[in-house]
This record gives C-alpha cells, sequence and structure tokens, in this order.
C-alpha cells in the first residue's frame, strides 16, 4: 500500500475544544487528515468521536481552537457553506428522510448543487456502487433495512460532491458481513474518486485494516496517533481496542492491567 | 335536498377552515411551533385586500394576488423578527409568543383611524349571484371559495412534490438535523414557509369577506380552524382540509338540525371524540426510528 503520509493535509483541527452546556466533549484535538488518505478517530463510547465530526460539519462551534480547510478556516460557519466548501457529513444513526423516496433523499445529498446534469451522473454512480438504491428508488427511506439506511446515507453524502467525506460509525447496528461490504465500498470510493475519507469507529480492527492513518482519542483527547498498520500492531491498541489477550510471562492473563498512556 | 344544500354551504365553509388549518400544519411541520396568530394573518390579509381594491382600485384578483404577497412579507418578517430569536425557548413561551402577536395585531389594526372597530365591505364581482342547478341554490361566494381551494390546494402539492425547495422543506420537517447536515439553508426555508402560510391565511380571509365582511376580530376564527388541523392529525396537509370539511359540515348541519348553540360547539365536540378514538388525528403521522 502507497504511504499517502507526505501529502499536505486538506483539513487540519488545532487544539480544538466543543462542548454541550457545561459538559466538555472534545479537550484540545488536534488533527490532520492527509489528502486522498483515510484516516480514522478510533475511540470508545463518549470520548468524543461524533462531536468532532459535528464541529468539522458546522453542527457546532468549537470554544476553542481552530479547523482549517483546504487552507481556509471554516470554524463557525454555517452548515451549508461548510457543504458548499466540499466536505459533507453521513451522520451517527443514519439520519434519513424517512417519509421521502429513496432518490429523494439522494437529490437532498445534492441540495447546495446546481449542475443537474452532473447530479444525474453521480446518482447513477451512487447506484452503481449500492444497486439496492436503483431497486428501491421509489420507496419511502424509512421502510428500508438498517443496512440499507446505512448505504442511502453515505451515498447521499457523496451526492454532495465532497472532497472530504466525513463518516460517523457507519458499521451502528449493522451485520458484520454488510459492515465488511460497506467498508470495502468506502475504500474504493477513496481509490476511485480520490474523495478523502474521515471515519469514526468503535469497529477498531476493521477501521484501522480500511484507514491509512488512524488516531486513538480518549476522553476528549487524542492519545495516540500513526500509520493505521502500525497502530494495529501496538500491544495497548491490541488490547484495548482490537480485544487481542496480553499474554504475561507466566502464560496468564494480566488482569489488573492498567492502561497509561500519559 | 334540503340536506345537501346544508353540506355545500358546510363545504364552503369548511375549505375557509381547512385553509387556515393548512397555516398550522405547514408552520407546525416546518418549525414545530403552532402559530397562534394564524387568524390574524388572515384578517391582515382580508384588511390587506380590502386596502387594495378600495385605495388602489385593484381589480378583485389583482386584490387578492397583492394581499397575498403583503401578507406573505408579514409572515416572512414576523419569523424573522420575533419568532426566530427566541427559536430554542420552550414551546409554552413560543406558543405565547404568537397568542401575543394575536392579540397585538388587532389591538393595532383598530388603532388606524379609518379601520377602527368598524365592519367593512370588501367589492367582489360576484356578490349576491346565485347558482341554480336542479333544485339547488349555490351562491357563486361558495364556488368561489371552493374552485380557489381546489386551485390552491393542487399548487400547494405541485410545489411540495416536485421543486426542489417543497422537497427540502419536507426534509426539514422529518429530520432537522439531517436537513442541517445536507446543507439545506433550514432557518431561509422556515421564514419562507411562514410567508406561505401568511399567504394562505390572507386568501382564506379575502375568500371569507364575502360571507362576515371585514373587522378587527375576523381572526378569531382560527379558533375553530384549530380542531380542523387537530382532526387531521396536525402533521398533515390534506388532513388539515379534510378537517376544516368536516367541521364546516358538522357546525352547518348541527347548526340547522340541533338547538340552539350547538353550533359554535360542535367543531369542539367532534375533536373531543376524535381524541379520544383516534388520538393520531385522521391522517396522523407515526414513525418508529430503526437502529
Amino acid at each position: 500500500m502507497s504511504e499517502p503520509m507526505p501529502n499536505e493535509p486538506i483539513l487540519t483541527l488545532a487544539n480544538v475544544e466543543a462542548a454541550y452546556g457545561a459538559v466538555k466533549a472534545i479537550r484540545g484535538v488536534s488533527l490532520k487528515v492527509p489528502k486522498g488518505a483515510i484516516v480514522t478517530v478510533l475511540g470508545a463510547n463518549g470520548a468524543g468521536k461524533t462531536t468532532i465530526l459535528k464541529t468539522i460539519s458546522g453542527i457546532l462551534d468549537p470554544q476553542k481552537g481552530s479547523i482549517a480547510f483546504k487552507g481556509e478556516a471554516i470554524e463557525r460557519r454555517d452548515p451549508a457553506d461548510i457543504v458548499r466548501r466540499g466536505i459533507s457529513q453521513a451522520p451517527e444513526g443514519r439520519e434519513v428522510f424517512p417519509l421521502l423516496s429513496v432518490r429523494n433523499n439522494l437529490m437532498m445529498g445534492a441540495y447546495t448543487r446546481s449542475d443537474r446534469d452532473q447530479v444525474a451522473r453521480d446518482i447513477e454512480l451512487v447506484e452503481s456502487y449500492f444497486p439496492i438504491l436503483k431497486e428501491r428508488a421509489d420507496q419511502d427511506a424509512g421502510l428500508l433495512s438498517g443496512g440499507q439506511q446505512q448505504m442511502l446515507s453515505i451515498s447521499r453524502a457523496l451526492m454532495a460532491n465532497p472532497d472530504l467525506l466525513l463518516l460517523d460509525e457507519p458499521s451502528l447496528g449493522l451485520s458484520p458481513k454488510l459492515t465488511q461490504e460497506i467498508f470495502a465500498i468506502v475504500k474504493r470510493i477513496n481509490r476511485e474518486r480520490g474523495v478523502t475519507i474521515l471515519l469514526v469507529e468503535q469497529n477498531a480492527a476493521l477501521a484501522l485494516a480500511t484507514a491509512d492513518i488512524g488516531y486513538i482519542l480518549e476522553l476528549g483527547r487524542i492519545v495516540m496517533e500513526g500509520p493505521a498498520a502500525e497502530l494495529a500492531e501496538k500491544d495497548d491498541v491490541k488490547e484495548f481496542y482490537l480485544g487481542q489477550k496480553d499474554v504475561g510471562v507466566r502464560g496468564q492473563r494480566r488482569w489488573k492491567k492498567k492502561k497509561m498512556w500519559r | 335536498m334540503q340536506f345537501i344544500q346544508l353540506v355545500i354551504s358546510g363545504l364552503a365553509q369548511g375549505c375557509i377552515y381547512g385553509l387556515i388549518a393548512l397555516g398550522f400544519v405547514l408552520i407546525y411541520k416546518a418549525t414545530e411551533t403552532v402559530n397562534f396568530a394564524q387568524g390574524e394573518l388572515l384578517m391582515i390579509g382580508a384588511f390587506a385586500g380590502l386596502f387594495a381594491s378600495t385605495v388602489l382600485g385593484l381589480p378583485y384578483w389583482l386584490a387578492l394576488v397583492a394581499a397575498m404577497i403583503a401578507t406573505a412579507i408579514v409572515g416572512f418578517g414576523l419569523e424573522r423578527v420575533v419568532l426566530r430569536p427566541i427559536l430554542g425557548q420552550s414551546a409554552v413561551s413560543i406558543v405565547m409568543v404568537t397568542i401575543g402577536i394575536g392579540y397585538m395585531s388587532r389591538g393595532l389594526i383598530t388603532m388606524l383611524p379609518v379601520v377602527g372597530t368598524d365592519t367593512h365591505t370588501l367589492p367582489v364581482p360576484f356578490r349576491g349571484e346565485v347558482f341554480r342547478v336542479g333544485g339547488l341554490v349555490i351562491s357563486a361566494e361558495h364556488i368561489v371559495i371552493i374552485v380557489t381551494t381546489i386551485v390552491l390546494c393542487a399548487l400547494l402539492a405541485a410545489l411540495f412534490r416536485y421543486t426542489k425547495v417543497g422537497v427540502a422543506m419536507q426534509a426539514m420537517s422529518q429530520n432537522q438535523l439531517a436537513a442541517y447536515y445536507m446543507g439545506i439553508p433550514v432557518k431561509r426555508l422556515s421564514s419562507l414557509v411562514w410567508a406561505i402560510a401568511a399567504a394562505v391565511a390572507a386568501i382564506a380571509g379575502i375568500l371569507l369577506a364575502p360571507l362576515t365582511f371585514i373587522h378587527a376580530n375576523m381572526g378569531l376564527i382560527g379558533i375553530k380552524a384549530f380542531p380542523a388541523a387537530v382532526i387531521g392529525g396536525f402533521t398533515s396537509l390534506p388532513g388539515a382540509i379534510v378537517g376544516g370539511l368536516i367541521i364546516g359540515v358538522v357546525e352547518q348541519l348541527a347548526g340547522f338540525y340541533l338547538i340552539e348553540g350547538f353550533k359554535d360547539a360542535a367543531p369542539f365536540i367532534v375533536v373531543l371524540a376524535m381524541l379520544i378514538f383516534k388520538p393520531n388525528g385522521l391522517f396522523g403521522e407515526r414513525l418508529a426510528k430503526k437502529v
């Protein structure tokens, strides 16, 4: 696999802090997403993964720090403005429009675009990735299965023709087989269309296998970063995120081992 | 024959209720706010029409269009200036604000020297004309009301089904967060929905004018249109019209066949029955999210 590390970053977060009311969700997150790469942010429930993506998309305003996309500051911008600049998101929990047809859901993904012909071509393209969306084009999105809704959510985000695609837990609630399929297509989208991808996941094994670079987030802070392949080899990551046993000298598992990264 | 006669005038009256209810539902779906000033928007629309035809001398249909535009601007402005700043406050506060808007607009209109508390007559080209079909006598006013309502509903249906902005309005009412993610300008569309609801109210006001005349309190009819929206389920546009028609017909029949006093109570009795037996209304939406 080629290392996209040297590419200049398309997205840079510097010391971003964000909170829901009094509850700080991310405490000074810095990360770089190189152009054309797949970057993953791993972390447990409540680590702040979704908050990072919400802050990038402009749904949440950061209290401190800066976010630069293609060299321009985008923090505290209107979400619509951010979509127009080339960042779109398939949010956590899919969030399709349940009473709109599948086709209209896709059209809403392209709301900020006015190039009709290109939009029509992009609909064909996403339907080639996920043929079920063509079969169900006229059905209400609320009637799709969870996996199909996830496919729709990703496709809808692609319809904005983004340079950077944010994916929030695409594996949530899906069968392992379906998750594998979706990740394979995510990788294909990245390689074929050159879309940079920032992927937030709990399924660490699959995410590290798919991504080029990984960040590990705990309690709102980045605690580890590096090429995904290297991260997957680290003992701590293996034990706490990949669920592989750490066998001690005496051949027993050390149950009381504390995780200490700082 | 008498029965059919009553039903027809009930349907015409019901169209008015339906149009006001449509305004309730439009605004509720888009912004989750119940606008209790909907009746006052109707009143403002009627006065705007009166102004356009008596002062500016516009013919009836042009006055209708002018009133729609003027009231739409009022609705747009109300959302932008009064409601958007209190977005996120509790539903009760927002409802209180809309009630306040209603009281204020009633007060302000009576303060205009030429308007006052008088009743005014909107000049209409078809006043007093009747059509005789078989043994039925149908007044031109009723026909105009019914036809205009049908045309308006067709236009609105086309807007919501076939235009990008219309579909986006549906989208934002179904999932506002997702609408933000898609880059749909949710706030601007909210103002636009208010403008549409206000324009619809203006039409209702001008259609109502030949039946009740124009006066500062004509907006109180909104209280009767509220049950119409509830019967329709409060989230369904066709439901609002159907609810309006039911209320209109029930009211007419109750007024004729039942003892004095039942006419005004009938809509609320229907609503109580509806809430007991079918709390989601006729066309209410119920959605369970898949996890």
